[in-house]
């Protein structure tokens, strides 16, 4: 049972795309289907978000869009039109330096299996801005101004990072290197 | 001879992963991230009844898409030798065992257009009666003659049912662990081609060498003729540890359509076809003498298999060796139903039946007035309970003990409900830890360069444990050469052949051919006359015969685990406040990967104490829970507070390194501990797994207004 004529089938419905990649302009014609998570791993290569899940249930697929994390499974890319991307392989500074979390990873052992990695680090990455922004989370104290920067307590991390599972268990170093970083 | 790193010796030195910095950065590949040319993409279609017969397949809606290559079904794919494991047989006969067993697979050009294809196959089935519901008193239970793992079904001492009856105090009691899914995060995956006869795979797996066995039965290749490897692997825990379908679909995907083709399951198909858990119902007869003295212990053990492969959850297993009972039994049985094939899950059989074990052992402190630690002393048995053979080293009463201080247990308070705290429950539970010691024969090569730096080579598999770290620090320890000169290579069926990542083996068994291999090379440099030759120098070494020598000595890690726990009487949610594992597992060779794999264990038994739980639904055969959003692992929040220690221990009849295996210990009994820390805090006993809001709650209020006297 093949498909001998694939000629026949229309194309699925395609449209030209624009997104900035790690600070690179990337133009596309992309399969209106196409989540921005398989853009980046099938069309460009940037194997590092990695894919846990497909519906948004893991986090592993978490990179940054316009400076916020998102679950790219979940985002139809043709909607990304104009938008920032950086996922893990562009967090490294000037020289390839790597960002400081991802050092802090490496020096907590802060993964066994490394295939959560760079959504937990994408994702603590989003998180420190959200903080420093006031965006509240599920245990911040009702009570804090809103708009001042959250401190970042030990609880607060973990609520902040429970989108993003493990199953190799690394959470306690994980939040010891957010820690770190703070 | 013994290696360093500057200040500290090599082997237990908290050595940094090797492959760290490309996890980090995202660099590192796994099985499905191999872009070939012209790569295709294939989506499997799993059955929608729980047994029966496709009758038909209508693959034209599907080919009819764009992109769609082909649609395999048993009708066109590749015929296959019949392999070892029955599970591999896809795609080959008509036959439906058990619902999401895969009766197509469409290959396609780009993962959407697969997807689709895959949506669109029209599959018509005979449906017939289907049975998936597992009970102690099934008919169709029967006894078998082996438990996964080859123990015997059954062992007896003793008179343990006279013993037990004329005990003066007992405990009579029954536990359930439901199905439990391993969802390592990476999903499994394959991707493979065929290169001129010669079959090239990237796959997930936890040993490449069995993966090129299976392979090279089901295609009739000789194995020089397939080469398979795995660099990097996203978890396995046991799921992997076995080639999987994904594995034979790409092959045979590749083969049919001429082009590499990666196969990645979706997450919600793995429940069916990459192996669980299997449920077990517990019975546990415990009787004892007022001094706490066990006299009759009784472990039996019902559990349920597929209708293809006999697999029986070892679960009654750790009863033989953990205590000294004159009078002692365990027995597995199992029924074969409807359902996906059962596997191995991280620590088969010792994690659900320590379960079992050590909440009963709870119930019969409870029962006699007696702490939980001290009667766990009183029974410590002077040699192996069911062999007679000596233990090679026990230590569990110093794990206890050490816990026990560092836990701060002598301050609480033994009665249950002492520690209410507003509209919290506070608890506190223990519960012991063991798993067997094993190891498989392994082959090994080491050479020396002439720019003064040595490679080491073994089929390893690094699944996330550290494993390149570990055996490059055995090895720099067996030269005596500092780390950093040290390079090795893992993961491919190109390298000296070795056994799999699983039974918390892999280290003592690499270890040892990579020990003997750097020794060897150590001599042969002592006695090298010139400099290191252009082609280097090398030597080899294959551990048959001796890691698989029998031993006279029982050989298992044992462990404590202590854990606190606060119960929510409005809401019924257990928090786990604080976690605490104490081991004794020979000497650890590298106390930062070590801990995180504790650690790691720690939290599975975590998520099955509190949130891991699935459910075979009667009417559909279906596994209930089958994606990470109903299947509820451990998350962050979850998880406060975890600490991991070991005893430093000698044992001299292990292996050359002296260490036992660690990956697998930490979800054994932790479980237990925190039930036990749940009644302690409660004053309930709840025997099922897990204990959910909605468990806790409806035991909270029946305690507060027993049945009959609730709402007036
Ligand atoms: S892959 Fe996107 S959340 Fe899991
Ligand atoms: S490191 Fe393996 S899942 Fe997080």
């Amino acid at each position: 049972m093949d498909s001998h004529d694939t000629g026949a089938a229309p194309a699925p419905p395609h449209s030209e795309t624009t997104l900035r990649v790690n600070g690179e302009p990337r133009t596309l014609d992309l399969d209106h289907r196409r989540v921005l998570l398989d853009l980046l791993r099938e069309d460009l290569g940037l194997t590092g978000a990695k894919k846990g899940c497909d519906h948004g249930q893991c986090g592993a697929c978490t990179v940054l869009v316009d400076g916020r994390r998102v679950n790219s499974c979940l985002l139809l890319a043709v909607t990304l039109d104009g938008a920032e991307v950086t996922t893990v392989e562009g967090l490294a500074g000037h020289g390839g330096d790597p960002h400081p979390l991802q050092r802090a990873f490496l020096e907590r052992d802060a993964f066994q299996c490394g295939y959560c990695t760079p959504g937990q680090i994408c994702s603590a990455v989003g998180m420190l801005a959200e903080a420093a922004a006031g965006h509240p989370s599920h245990v911040t104290d009702p009570a804090a101004p809103s708009g001042e920067p959250v401190e970042l307590v030990r609880a607060e991390i973990r609520e902040r990072l429970s989108g993003n599972l493990c199953r190799c268990g690394a959470y306690p170093r994980i939040a010891d290197a957010v820690e770190d970083v703070i | 001879m013994t290696g360093t790193t500057g200040t500290e010796t090599v082997l237990g030195a908290p050595a940094e992963r090797r492959e760290g910095r490309e996890k980090v950065t995202g660099t590192a590949r796994y099985a499905a991230e191999y872009d070939g040319p012209a790569r295709a993409h294939a989506w499997p279609v799993p059955a929608t009844v729980a047994r029966g017969r496709v009758t038909a397949v209508d693959a034209g809606p599907a080919l009819a898409l764009p992109g769609v290559l082909a649609v395999l079904t048993h009708e066109n794919a590749p015929r296959l030798a019949e392999p070892d494991d029955p599970i591999l047989a896809v795609l080959q006969n008509p036959r439906v065992p058990h619902r999401g067993w895969f009766v197509a697979l469409v290959v396609a050009e780009s993962l959407e257009a697969a997807r689709e294809g895959a949506d669109a196959v029209r599959v018509a089935y005979e449906a017939e009666p289907h049975d998936v519901t597992l009970t102690a008193s099934h008919p169709d239970a029967y006894t078998p003659e082996n438990a996964n793992g080859g123990y015997p079904a059954v062992r007896e001492h003793g008179d343990p049912d006279a013993a037990f009856a004329a005990a003066e105090v007992r405990v009579d009691v029954e536990y359930r662990v439901p199905p439990l899914h391993n969802h390592p995060m990476e999903p499994h995956a394959s991707t493979a081609r065929w290169d001129e006869g010669h079959l090239v795979v990237r796959t997930s797996s936890q040993g490449t060498g069995p993966v090129r066995a299976a392979l090279a039965k089901v295609f009739e290749l000789p194995e020089e003729r397939i080469t398979v490897s795995a660099e990097h692997v996203g978890g396995g825990f046991g799921s992997k540890g076995t080639p999987r379908p994904d594995v034979v679909l790409a092959a045979m995907a590749a083969r049919h359509t001429g082009r590499t083709v990666t196969v990645a399951f979706p997450r919600r198909r793995l429940p069916a076809v990459v192996g669980h858990r299997a449920p077990t119902l517990h019975r546990l007869r415990l009787g004892a003498g007022r001094d706490g003295g066990l006299v009759s212990l009784s472990h039996e053990v019902t559990t349920h298999s597929s209708r293809i492969k006999e697999f029986v959850e070892q679960a009654a297993v750790p009863a033989r060796v953990m205590y000294a009972a004159p009078h002692l039994r365990s027995v597995h049985r199992v029924v074969r139903l409807d359902v996906p094939t059962p596997s191995w899950m991280r620590a088969p059989g010792e994690s659900p039946g320590m379960y079992a074990l050590e909440s009963a052992m709870d119930e019969l402190a409870a029962e006699l007035g007696v702490d939980p630690v001290e009667l766990r002393v009183r029974n410590e048995p002077a040699a192996d309970p069911d062999t007679g053979r000596p233990f090679s080293s026990r230590h569990l009463v110093e794990c206890l003990r050490e816990g026990a201080r560092r836990f701060g247990w002598a301050a609480r308070d033994p009665r249950p409900r002492s520690g209410a705290a507003g509209a919290l429950l506070i608890g506190t539970g223990v519960a012991a830890a063991t798993y067997p010691v094993m190891a498989a024969p392994s082959r090994a090569s080491a050479w020396a360069l002439p720019d003064g730096t040595f490679l080491v080579r073994v089929n390893a598999t690094d699944i996330g444990t550290g494993a390149r770290t570990v055996l490059a620090q055995v090895a720099a320890d067996a030269l005596g050469v500092p780390l950093d000169r040290v390079g090795i290579e893992v993961g491919s069926t190109e390298l000296p052949a070795a056994p799999l990542a699983g039974g918390s083996s892999g280290t003592a068994s690499w270890g040892w051919a990579v020990h003997e291999a750097c020794a060897r090379l150590a001599d042969r440099l002592t006695t090298l006359p010139g400099p290191v030759p252009e082609a280097g120098l090398g030597a080899h070494a294959d551990t048959a015969g001796q890691a698989d020598a029998e031993s006279r000595y029982s050989r298992h890690a044992f462990g404590a685990h202590f854990a606190e726990v606060a119960v929510d009487t409005v809401t019924g949610e257990v928090r786990v406040r604080r976690m605490l594992g104490v081991y004794a597992a020979g000497r650890i060779l590298n106390a930062r990967t070590a801990r995180s794999q504790f650690v790691g264990g720690m939290t599975m038994g975590l998520g099955m104490a509190l949130t891991e739980g699935s459910h075979l639904d009667p009417a559909f055969g279906d596994f209930a829970e089958s994606d990470l959003a109903s299947y509820h692992v451990p998350a962050h929040a979850d998880v406060t507070d975890i600490e991991a220690h070991w005893l430093q221990e000698d044992d001299p009849h292990l292996n050359p390194m002296g260490s036992k295996g660690i990956g697998e210990i930490g979800i054994v009994g932790s479980a237990a501990a925190i039930g036990n820390a749940v009644h302690h805090a409660t004053g309930i006993r709840f025997r099922e797994l897990p204990l959910t809001p909605d468990r806790v709650l409806t035991g909270l209020l029946a305690h507060e207004a027993p049945p009959g006297t609730f709402g007036g």
